[in-house]
């Protein structure tokens, strides 16, 4: 049996790194447009300002870029470093999509950001915009093929399990590329980290603005992220919608814990606004509710059901019992191949194999399971509902305010070009950590959410780690605080001063703080 | 479609392809990296190093991350056992690596002297930790690695981290940090002139003899210092669905020389190391430098194709429990993902070698101390 601190520490890691390299991924997807737009734009018209607005933010974006890289190399030695035996029951499916990753994408996003900064001088102007064009391309493309491989984490379509090899094998690579659970994620996503880059724009122009500093220049800056970001907003709150209404057993457990619906309410179910919830009686001491609409958005119908907690976890007691005779099954067989009997007892009960291995976190062998372990693996298969709860409100409260602060800077852009109201200036900038706090958010009730599973009804969380010490669990976690901490010092510092320097750190002659100007000159 | 045997033995070369085209890539800007506080003592002058390097290195370290992707994809009990057995040794690497992209894109932003001397050094960390490690794991698949599988495939090391550096062990790490700074050196004679390239010459030479030095004691000692190989003692069907646990593995002093027994063609690889290794050092004393580093390429591809071939069709044999080693038949993942990632690979990688040579291209010349004033603004 697997220790459960060592479950928990290799679980503190991931969630730790994971969410770690997020604070630079969403940024990276939605500036890599914003570039394109502006570069597009100085090609079509030729004028200056946008070739320096390209490069100005093109260097915000590389300061960020760097973590983003260095966060991300970490993930992906993780799996085979922490989940060794996850790694090995699903790596005939999962890792293909991570090395599709960087064969088709963060090839091209990486050589070609090379020659974004680089080729200035050496490229045409078309050929430069076709670097940024394919740079951009490689970085959704990225996302693309990570949330293939998330996707399949929650929805584990075209697989199935062998027992000769002890693990799952593809069997349909387009049911794994076409899950419904990627596509909604995928653009949903990098819907969200579209809106992050756009956030980012308006705050520091809006700063140059209040200032008065860099006017032309923050202007045009702030008219791009306008339109951009309200697009974007629109599209990560309708097609949020879409990953609510994807049906699968994972997002049906997810949607009853994060809508504390305790029990399947009649069709169509109402929304609840606000809960008081209450945990250890599992139900919801009041609360405020909008009728149907959760039905709606869920099912897209007025008659079919959404089935509450307590129904899911009755459904689950029944899995939880078969898959014990499948894990059982598995291992007479794993002794004796031969073994007939085991064979078709396993071949009747094997849907419900994950089921059964739930019951490994409690005991070694699920014979020894008494209906009170079976009582606690099955209070499992729920998350618990107050973080769900209140992460996913908080998370679409925060999609709301941006896509109203979006609104109001684009219909200011349309009044009266560059003149907004100091207060929607001020609003801009104060908004900034909104984008990232919701993209966490996301990711949070997205994982936190499948528990608990790394992947949903194969392998339980407690069965997919690697057979380490907790002390090197540890050692290797507090590696991690300490080298993070300082880089997120250095890059916040970097980022920080580079935004207060602006377009003058490009040294062109035509902006605020010019290196030519000042006394101790900024470079690169 | 082509039957699994055959993708299996394809797939050992492809994970070759990637490792080798890591150690060319990503080597000579490691190499770059751990040469920067030595062939380079100004500030300008270390400036003209890293931007030799500095449009490609992060292409280059994609090699890396799609090896490991393909590894994960191809091999995953291989990138399961190996990753959380070397756990120490892995993080050591990662960390490394983790002052890499920021000490290229973080160190000429600040016009401190202290700032850039504290990322030239991590500059050096990123590149002189990976080849190191890397080295001495090879050294130590070689002589098999401690750690068991049970009956649900779990694999679990017995060994530790310290275990890893012993004396075989890190003579292979010196034939991968030699390579791989002989590897950067030449690279930087290709693209440097004056007096960083003048250093950069003597230390092309000076590691491309502890290469192949190395890498021949290395030789000597598999042979004669008593390390024993590994041998598949049961008939393996190649055709069979992988399972590590169904074979019988024992361990033999000729072991490591019977593919070379078998099939005396072979020899061409270690040759190759040794013989790409000199012919580079007399390349850059003629001053052709662009086929100087073609010749090191090259010693690259022996040197790693040599470890490999010796192995064949071993992968990651276990010192404690030799039939549970992992082997190109029996750690692999199904037909059907093999095949796919097959095809993905040939469509994918020729256009990747051609972006990168375009990249290259458009960058080509030599980095000079006026390039760096003239893009004070754009460069590293």
């Amino acid at each position: 049996m697997v220790s459960e601190s060592l479950v928990n520490l290799s679980r503190l890691q991931f969630a730790a790194t994971a969410m770690y390299h997020f604070l630079f991924v969403p940024l990276t997807l939605g500036m890599a447009w914003l570039l394109l737009v502006m570069e597009s734009v100085y090609v079509m018209t030729g004028q200056v300002v946008w070739k320096d607005m390209t490069r100005f933010w093109g260097k915000l974006f590389g300061i960020n870029f760097a973590l983003g890289v260095t966060t991300g190399i970490t993930l992906e030695f993780q799996f085979g470093t922490n989940w060794a035996y996850y790694s090995h029951y699903v790596g005939d499916i999962f890792g293909t999509p991570l090395a599709l990753e960087g064969l088709m994408a963060f090839f091209l996003e990486s050589t070609f950001i090379g020659l974004f900064f680089f080729g200035w001088d050496r490229l045409s102007k078309v050929q430069h915009l076709m670097v940024t064009a394919l740079m951009a391309l490689g970085t959704n493309l990225s996302a693309l093929w990570i949330l293939v491989a998330n996707g399949w984490m929650q929805n584990p379509v075209g697989a199935q399990f062998n027992w000769q090899t002890m693990r799952m094998e593809l069997v349909d690579f387009w049911a794994v590329l076409f899950n419904p659970d990627a596509q909604a994620k995928f653009v949903h996503t990098v819907s969200a980290g579209y809106v992050t880059g756009a956030a980012f724009v308006l705050a520091i122009s809006s700063w140059y603005l209040l200032r008065g500093r860099d006017v032309e220049f923050a202007k045009r800056s702030f008219r791009v992220a306008a339109a951009f970001g309200l697009a974007s907003a629109l599209s990560v709150i309708v097609l949020g919608d879409e990953s609510g209404y994807t049906v699968g057993e994972a997002q049906q457990t997810k949607m009853a814990a994060l809508e504390a619906m305790w029990d399947t309410e009649p069709a169509p179910a109402g929304l609840k606004i606000v809960a008081w919830i209450d945990e250890a009686q599992s139900r919801n001491d009041w609360e405020i509710e909008i009728p149907w609409l959760l039905g709606l958005i869920g099912t897209r119908s007025v008659s079919r059901e959404l089935p509450g907690i307590h129904q899911i976890k009755a459904r689950n007691r029944e899995r939880i019992e078969r898959g014990a005779q499948a894990v059982i099954a598995l291992e007479a067989l794993r002794s004796n191949h031969d073994d007939e009997s085991a064979r078709r007892t396993f071949e009747r009960a094997k849907a419900d194999l994950g089921f059964g291995l739930l019951l490994k976190k409690y005991v070694a062998d699920v014979r020894q399971a008494t209906p009170a372990v079976i009582e606690r693996a099955m209070n499992d298969t729920v998350p618990r509902v107050a973080p769900m709860f209140w992460g996913f409100r908080v998370m679409v409260g925060l999609a709301f305010l941006m896509l109203a602060l979006f609104a109001l800077a684009f219909v200011s852009t349309l009044r009266s070009p560059g003149t907004a109201r100091p207060w929607l200036l001020k609003s801009a900038l104060w908004m900034l950590p909104a984008p990232w706090l919701a993209a966490e958010l996301g990711w949070f009730v997205a994982e936190y959410g499948r528990q608990p599973w790394t992947i949903y009804g194969v392998l339980p969380t407690s069965q997919s780690v690697s057979t380490l010490s907790v002390s090197s669990l540890y050692g290797s976690l507090a590696g991690f605080l300490g080298f993070y901490s300082l880089l997120l010092a250095v890059e916040i510092y970097l980022m920080v001063k580079y935004a207060r320097l602006g377009p003058g750190s490009l040294g062109t002659g035509r902006y605020l703080n010019e290196p030519a100007a000042t006394a101790g000159p900024a470079h690169a | 479609m082509l039957d699994y045997p055959t993708l299996k033995v394809i797939w050992w070369l492809l994970i070759g392809v990637l490792l080798v085209g890591f150690a060319i890539m990503d080597g000579h800007d490691m190499g770059v990296g751990t040469l920067l506080p030595f062939v380079a003592k100004t500030d300008p002058e270390r400036r003209v190093v890293i931007n030799t390097v500095g449009p490609h290195w992060e292409g280059n370290q994609v090699w890396f991350i799609t090896a490991g992707g393909a590894l994960f994809a191809a091999w995953p009990l291989v990138y399961a056992t190996a990753f959380s057995g070397f756990y120490w040794a892995m993080l050591a690497v990662l960390w490394a690596l983790f002052f890499r992209p920021v000490g290229f894109d973080y160190r000429s932003k600040i016009h401190d002297p202290a700032w850039r001397r504290a990322w030239d050094w991590a500059l050096f960390v990123g590149g002189a930790v990976p080849p190191l490690i890397f080295g001495v794991a090879f050294g130590n698949l070689l002589q098999g690695v401690p750690f068991g599988l049970d009956n649900r495939l779990v694999s679990t090391y017995t060994g530790t981290f310290w275990q890893l550096l012993n004396p075989f062990g890190l003579l292979a790490g010196l034939v991968s940090s030699a390579m791989i700074t002989m590897h950067g050196a030449t690279y930087l004679v290709h693209r440097t002139e004056g007096a960083i390239q003048q250093r950069a010459m003597r230390w092309a030479l000076g590691a491309a003899a502890v290469t192949a030095l190395a890498f021949v004691a290395a030789g000597i000692w598999l042979r004669a210092g008593g390390i024993q190989g590994f041998m598949l003692a049961s008939a393996v069907d190649p055709a069979a669905a992988p399972d590590p646990l169904a074979k019988v593995v024992v361990r033999d002093a000729n072991a490591w020389w019977a593919n070379y027994a078998r099939q005396p063609l072979l020899w061409l690889l270690p040759s190759l190391g040794v013989a790409g290794a000199l012919l580079g050092a007399l390349l850059v004393m003629a001053r052709r430098t662009l086929a100087a580093f073609v010749a090191s390429s090259l010693s690259i591809v022996g040197v790693i194709g040599t470890a490999g071939a010796t192995m064949f069709p071993f992968v990651m044999p276990s010192s404690s429990m030799p039939n549970a080693s992992l082997t190109v038949w029996d750690s692999v993942s199904s037909h059907l993902t093999l095949g796919l990632m097959f095809w993905a690979t040939l469509i994918l990688m020729p256009l990747i070698i051609l972006y990168t040579g375009w990249a290259y291209r458009v960058m080509r010349g030599k980095v000079t101390a006026d390039y760096v004033r003239k893009n004070e603004h754009g460069a590293y």
